[in-house]
């Protein structure tokens, strides 16, 4: 059995049931935050998207590279895949983050590094998909894209040094400047991990799916010019 | 005349290009603009203006870069230029530089009148402020330089080179403002500090790129 079809059949198995057992820990497992109340539960989400769209993004890069370095139609596909779903993620970050930041910080938005520097990656991630929808459809359009794949990430060690001289507010997450922790509670790490592989699960079908329908439309469209 | 308009919004509809490619164009312009605004409040008249200053560095020299590869694809020069003994790196390296130029030339041009329009006199010493200009724009022309060779081919180029590029150069423009900003007001070159070193790393990083990748860029 080829490692497609594995995924076809075991991925929606996988992913399902590790999403209810996320919002089984982050609901019923973790305790609620004392001076935050129920919104802090929000967290888990933002945090494991954060990470979701980091490896998203990371794929991009990754496959970009491969793309240009093998001149292989798939992994083009799989870098597509991965920004689309990289970039859903990363708008879940960029909901979730104000949706808590109203409660807390009694503003729906501020021009923190961390929220900036997830803007400007969120705003890389949505031109390289106008790229891919309004580029054209060629091998040049899949070139173009792979070299933005690769400036955008090569972008990011800049992008985290640049907002620094922004003044910052965002919590930390596990761990502060000085090394304390940012999450005492045992039950609320669990949460927090248990999500995030929930996320990552979810990542990889959607991925995988993207894929294989873009597969499926590069066919038709060899087809196609074939006969007319 | 209604049916016309009517033709028009149903390709619109139906395509959702222009609006959807206007929309994030113009969240990139917002961010943009809000950066060269925060970026530069350090010294209140100096900042602004460092910020109105690099608002027009960016959209001018995005024009003047891509015109520098508009000009090759009439009578396909760029494709006679290809077929020529020379390879693509010294292509990249030949826009970067002319590109640079071109913007440092403007620059002599518009900082004194900015200053002239925003009432208030350059204290930086020149040379400071050539440095930290240039340094920007090695960067700004080095990201700009791939994309234009790229967006100058697409079917929708005129919106197509700000988007690519735009959210490349964020962090460029809060680095750059800050810099401009503090030797306008005058700082010394030396106290301007960390921005600095970013923005030469941000120069070297996306020069290297630029010069490994260019050829997949150009290549037919």
């Amino acid at each position: 059995m080829r490692a497609r079809d594995v995924f076809d059949r075991w991925l929606p198995w996988v992913a399902g049931p590790a999403m209810l057992i996320a919002l089984y820990c982050i609901f019923l497992v973790a305790p609620t935050e004392k001076d935050q109340g129920i919104i802090q539960r929000i967290f888990y989400v933002h945090v494991s998207s954060a990470w979701t769209a980091f490896i998203g993004f990371g794929t991009v890069a990754v496959t970009s590279a491969l793309y240009l370095w093998t001149g292989r139609d798939r992994y083009d596909r799989v870098a597509r895949s991965a920004a689309e779903i990289g970039v859903l993620f990363c708008t879940f970050v960029l909901l979730t983050g104000p949706i808590w930041a109203r409660h807390i910080w009694g503003t729906w938005w501020q021009w923190d590094p961390r929220l900036t520097q997830t803007l400007i990656l969120w705003t890389l991630y949505v031109s390289y998909l106008m790229l891919r929808a309004f580029g054209g459809d060629d091998d040049l359009v899949r070139r173009w894209a792979a070299v933005l794949g690769i400036f955008g990430v090569l972008g990011i060690p800049i992008i985290i040094v640049s907002v620094r001289i922004l003044p910052g507010i965002h919590p930390a997450v596990l761990m502060t400047r000085e090394g304390n922790t940012g999450l005492v509670d045992p039950r609320m790490r669990l949460a927090l991990y248990v999500t995030a592989v929930a996320f990552l699960f979810v990542f990889i079908w959607l991925v995988h799916l993207r894929t294989r329908l873009q597969r499926l439309a590069d066919t038709m469209a060899a087809m196609h010019a074939e006969h007319g | 005349m209604l049916a016309i308009l009517w033709k028009d919004l149903r390709i619109e509809w139906r395509t959702k290009e222009m609006l959807s490619s206007l929309a994030v164009l113009a969240v990139l312009l917002v961010v943009t603009l809000t950066f060269a605004g925060q970026a530069g409040t350090v010294g209140a008249s100096a900042g602004r203006l460092a910020g109105a200053l690099w608002v027009a560095f960016l959209f001018a020299g995005l024009l003047g870069i891509q015109r520098s590869f508009l000009l090759e694809r009439e009578n396909e020069c760029l494709a006679g230029l290809l077929a020529s003994p020379v390879d693509a790196t010294s292509l990249f390296l030949a826009k970067l530089i002319g590109n640079v130029v071109v913007l440092a030339i403007m620059q002599a041009l518009i900082v004194p009148l900015g200053a002239l329009f925003m009432g208030s006199g350059i204290a930086a010493d020149l040379p400071a402020l050539a440095a930290v200009l240039a340094l920007g724009n090695v960067g700004f022309a080095a990201v700009a330089t791939v994309f234009a060779a790229a967006a100058v081919r697409t079917r929708s180029r005129e919106v197509m080179l700000p988007l690519l590029v735009l959210p490349l150069l964020l962090p460029l423009v809060i680095l750059v403002v800050k810099a401009t900003g503090a030797v306008l007001g005058g700082t010394s070159l030396g106290e301007v500090g960390p921005s600095l070193t970013y923005l030469l790393a941000f120069d070297a990083i996306y020069c290297t790129a630029g010069w490994m990748l260019f050829d997949f860029v150009v290549r037919e």
